[in-house]
């Protein structure tokens, strides 16, 4: 008995030591880094993403790709995990942060193979890091003081962001349409403000940024269908009957006659609510909440133009639009604010009716109206200008600019082959495998371009070292130039933090050399 | 537990039945000791490679497939779910030494499975356990002297930090936050310096929330002078900043009152309907207004708010955060010096927080906010905010910080430190095999085998980093003999120094002295354990 194995661990937990734990999360990582690899650049494939119930998705977005696909392995977790970061954080560069963080783990598997510490790895990469940081922020470009210049760079990011996606085709008319609705937030971060209505039909050119704000909903029947110079409240109130909100109140009556009496009350309620509400003198209302017949045929009468049922993040977006608040009390008008409009209108778009509010006062939300042919190409196109919006947002508020197309790639990797030069020590070793990583991306887009990648990035380095520091892979003619002259941009926070994200994450596979799974919690058949 | 039956066979031989005997599995005596000190073996091990700045992490699975990355001896431990009993025996030692210290949880873990180790050795040579133990014992409290005598008394003030910043920096040596070792160190000592209570030599922990959100990096993480609730305003267009905030912090929420007890309302005409509906818009009037009188300009409730009572805050000017919890209240309470108020009657001026700005901060594309409270009235309270690239980091990240304010805190009561990176344990180990020789009992050899069981820590520390893990200790050990300088260490750090104090690798005495006597307990505790009878399979436990 006592010289048998003790099993410390329930039944089914596993463990994996030492070397077993570390090939086993190298390898996790290297295959979530190969399997979104293809997608990088401009060239870059989609992928097709079967749902268990058969839904189909066609993306090129790293983070929507790895967020659907079951992983069990912990370290594609952790890759899974910073490519949601980073789309939360920036919106975009979700691809490359994988992509990076699983080549500065290839490296270091060689490093390893090699009889090289972990901790020496890290030590390493973190001098490569902050090597990498400096350059990068070196190279880059501030044109916040000249508003035509950063309209300039915005347009540039955006194309480049958008190159790489489904709207490529049509990216000049999008990337125009994406940074003309974020210079409307006029520096705000919330994406909410821009509604993006998607509806099937049409050709993706056809899409448009509608000055004013789109509501997808429907005027209220035998109301008046356009209204000038509009008067809006916008509220968040029970409209089908005005629930007593006193715990434990209940009607108790003996006789028909008594309830009828108290139906009539209730209703005489809901009317005086209505009065109330007229008596802002207005002549349009929004509510969040469902308006029932009764209290609808009352504005209808009273010539109101009512809306129910606008969600949250419409009534929201109303009120920053038209300037009004949202209300919930009626008992004190000259308190509330109302919205204001030049125009209120049911307009087609395919073959839905839409509300439209146009000339509105305050000008900080929009729409944007996407047309497409299929709804998975309009899912697409939502997820690539919301990818677009959210880098211009970013950059907006950081506004430093740098160069895209594995230029700054580039010159990273030689500001870090300069620093592993004269780096003492085992840490050089590894310091040179971060250049070599960093190096992998554009090697990557080359690849995905079907160029020969390893006489183009030669080229690249070769361009780097006689001080062309601004050279970056032309994808379209398959040629080195500079990519300040080809206008491709892209916001320095996004690289910043690809390389910051992957970096940490690299480190933290690097840190395992033990994993302990526990047994998976049983289910009950279902 | 388990009920046994005395019988006789036909032959009158006695025999005893154990109820279900063929379910249950049963060992005893030596047999036990040794299965048990095989397990607690196995699990010092798993942790062993975490110890020292260049140890290694561990990746935990959890049941539902969670993943948690740590270095956290006690992390690892209390998730791996272990089911032996001795194993779970090592995982409460670890978690008392947690409790208690809050670092130096791998270090209890790894001696104690070395003293183990030491005790087999010693029962294959005959030795009852419980002289094993009884040695043991006496090794333990010579240690305990030893380490009261070679410690130092580090002096720190307020201003001069020095010395609170070298501890957190070794315990935080072997963490992942080492990348930016000097920000999270002096965070660490910045946040427990600015709640300690000096005099009193007490910090109140209440006082200092750990808070994380992904993104960003490591570096971008802060010590606010204040409070971070994850909530943000009730209502979107409420002010996103307020200057000198008055903050009433109410545990009502905002609707009519109700009884506690049971009770119905009928409503039976159209006059008492309509009464009740004037009643309830008075009520909601009333209490916005009771607020507002108060001179209140922030309203912080642990309850939701109906849509009106929302709408007429707005349209009193009193912004208002909703649904903060009760952990998050009391820290505002006691950060702007306001207090808790559970009546809208009892509102009153002198009962409310005050805060220098309050404002609203947004993270990110998605809809992240937080609202921070900062220069309150009360500069005690704060809180670390940490960024980091994933879930994973900012997790380690809180327990690495959580460690640290721990070895500041005990520095702070009590500031008596012995040198890290071994050198403490050398020194014990020396004095304990010294004056083993002068016992005439068998404890002599348990007190020798407790010395080798010292140096175990020390010999972890050097395969760790990558040093040759018995020559190392030889050396160290002889100079310390040599030089009489206690200070001397493994240079895990690799830089080229064994003398701690140089290198500045110091513990907090109270902390190693936890370790030894912890660690001891436990093996006697193992040690005294000869018989186990574990239900079998389906016995329903």
């Amino acid at each position: 008995m006592s010289l048998a194995p003790v099993q410390i661990f329930q039944d089914q937990a596993t463990e994996e030591r030492a070397e077993n734990a570390r090939l086993s999360s190298f390898v996790g990582a290297i295959a979530v880094g190969d399997l979104v690899k293809t997608t990088l650049g401009p060239k870059g494939m989609d992928k097709i993403l079967q749902s268990s119930n058969g839904d189909i998705v066609v993306t090129n977005d790293g983070a929507t790709i790895l967020k659907s696909i079951a992983l069990d392995n912990p370290a594609a977790k952790v890759l899974v995990n910073i490519s949601k970061v980073q789309d939360d954080e920036v919106g975009d560069g979700t691809t490359s942060v994988c992509v990076l963080a699983s080549e500065l783990l290839k490296e270091a598997e060689k490093l390893v193979n090699a009889k090289i510490h972990p901790q020496t790895i890290i030590e390493g990469y973190r001098l490569a890091t902050e090597a990498a940081r400096k350059a990068l922020e070196g190279s880059a470009v501030d044109n916040k003081s000249n508003p035509d210049q950063f309209r300039r760079d915005l347009v540039n990011i955006a194309n480049t962001t958008l190159s790489s996606k489904v709207l490529s085709a049509d990216k000049e008319h999008f990337s125009e349409l994406a940074v003309s609705a974020v210079l409307r937030l006029r520096g705000s971060t919330n994406l909410e403000h821009i509604q993006i209505i998607k509806k099937a039909g049409g050709r993706l050119s056809d899409s448009y940024l509608d000055e004013g704000f789109i509501l997808d909903k429907r005027i209220g029947v035998n109301q008046p269908k356009r209204m000038e110079k509009a008067k809006i409240l916008i509220a968040n109130t029970p409209m089908d009957t005005d629930k007593i909100k006193i715990f434990g109140a209940r009607v108790k009556v003996d006789a028909t006659g008594k309830l009828a009496e108290l139906e009539r009350a209730e209703r005489d309620k809901m009317k005086a609510k209505v009065d109330k509400i007229r008596g802002h003198g207005i002549n349009c209302f929004v509510n969040r909440q469902l308006i029932y017949n009764w209290p609808e045929q009352l504005f209808a009468d009273a010539g109101v133009m009512a809306i129910e049922h606008a969600d949250f993040e419409g009534v929201e977006r109303l009120a920053l639009v038209t300037g009004g608040e949202i209300a919930s009390t009626f008992d004190h008008p000259d308190l509330v604010k109302l919205g204001h409009c030049d125009l209120i209108e049911e307009i087609m778009i395919g073959e839905d009716k839409l509300i439209k509010f146009s000339g509105c006062a305050a000008g900080e939300a929009c729409t944007i109206v996407l047309r497409g042919a299929t709804s998975q190409m309009l899912d697409e196109a939502e997820r690539s200008l919301h990818d677009a919006l959210s880098v211009l947002t970013q950059t907006v508020k950081e506004t430093r600019t740098v160069l895209g197309g594995g230029c700054s790639e580039t010159l990273m990797a030689k500001a870090v082959d300069e620093l592993a030069a004269i780096t003492p020590g085992k840490q050089a070793m590894a310091v040179e495998a971060f250049a070599r990583a960093l190096r992998m991306i554009p090697t990557i887009l080359a690849d995905n371009g079907g160029y020969d990648s390893s006489d183009l990035v030669s080229r690249l380095r070769a361009a780097h070292y006689e001080g062309k520091s601004a050279f970056g892979l032309d994808m379209y003619n398959g040629t080195i130039s500079d990519m300040r002259a080809l206008g491709v941009t892209e916001s320095f926070k996004l690289k910043k933090q690809v390389l910051l994200s992957a970096a940490e994450a690299a480190e933290l596979v690097l840190r395992v050399d033990d994993i302990i799974r526990a047994a998976p919690r049983r289910r009950e058949a279902m | 537990m388990a009920s046994g039956t005395f019988v006789t066979d036909e032959y009158g031989r006695p025999f005893i039945i154990l109820r279900e005997q063929g379910k249950k599995s049963r060992i005893s005596g030596i047999d036990a000791v040794k299965s048990h000190i095989l397990a607690a073996k196995t699990v010092a091990n798993i942790v062993k490679t975490s110890l020292g700045p260049k140890g290694l992490d561990k990746i935990l699975i959890s049941p539902d497939g969670e993943i948690t990355v740590t270095n956290d001896g006690a992390t690892i431990l209390s998730q791996m779910e272990v089911e032996h009993q001795i194993a779970k025996l090592l995982v409460q030692l670890s978690k008392s030494q947690d409790d208690e210290i809050g670092d130096g949880t791998t270090g209890v873990v790894v001696l104690a499975g070395a003293l183990l180790e030491q005790a087999e050795a010693l029962l294959d040579r005959g030795i009852h356990p419980i002289r094993i133990a009884d040695g043991y014992e006496a090794a333990c409290a010579l240690a305990v002297a030893h380490l009261d005598k070679i410690s130092d008394v580090v002096p720190f003030t307020r201003t001069d930090t020095v010395n609170l910043l070298q501890v957190a920096k070794t315990s935080l040596g072997s963490k992942i936050v080492s990348k930016c070792h000097d920000k999270f160190t002096s965070m660490a000592v910045e946040a427990v310096l600015s709640v300690a209570d000096l005099e009193r030599k007490d910090v109140d922990f209440e006082l200092i929330k750990v808070d994380g959100k992904v993104g960003g990096s490591l570096e971008e993480s802060e010590l606010v002078y204040g409070v971070v609730i994850d909530k943000d305003f009730s209502h979107p267009q409420m002010p996103k900043a307020i200057k000198d905030a008055k903050i009433a912090i109410l545990t009502c929420p905002f609707e009519p009152p109700k009884p506690k007890t049971k009770h119905k309302l009928d409503i039976t005409s159209v006059e008492e309907f309509n009464k009740l509906k004037q009643y309830e818009t008075d009520k909601f009037e009333e209490m916005v207004n009771r607020v507002k009188d108060s001179g209140a300009n922030l309203v912080c409730c642990q309850w939701g708010f109906d849509d009106e009572a929302n709408h007429l805050l707005l349209q009193k000017k009193l912004p208002a955060i909703r649904w903060v919890g009760g952990p998050e209240l009391e820290l505002i309470a006691i950060a702007t010096n306001g207090r808790i108020v559970p009546r809208f009657e009892e509102l009153a001026p002198e009962k409310l927080g005050s805060a220098g700005v309050v404002r609203e901060m947004s993270f990110g594309t998605t809809k992240d906010r937080m609202i921070v409270i900062e220069e309150c009235a009360n500069t005690r309270a704060v809180t670390i905010f940490i960024r980091g690239g994933n879930k994973m980091i900012i997790d380690e990240a809180k327990r690495s910080i959580h460690d640290a304010l721990c070895v500041v805190r005990n520095l702070v009561r009590d500031n008596r430190v012995v040198y890290g990176g071994g050198a403490a344990e050398i020194a014990c180990s020396l004095e304990v095999s010294r004056a083993a020789d002068s016992i005439s009992t068998i404890e002599q050899y348990a007190m020798r085998s407790f010395a080798a069981a010292l140096d175990a820590v020390p010999l972890t520390l050097a395969a760790n980093s990558g040093l040759s893990p018995i020559e190392t200790l030889a050396e160290v050990k002889s100079s310390q003999v040599k030089e009489k300088n206690f200070r001397l260490g493994i240079d895990a750090g690799l830089n080229g120094d064994n003398d701690m104090r140089a290198q500045h690798v110091i513990d907090p005495l109270i902390s190693k002295r936890q370790q030894f006597l912890l660690a001891t307990q436990l093996v006697k505790m193992v040690l005294k354990i000869d018989d186990v009878i574990m239900p079998g399979e389906g016995d329903g436990f």
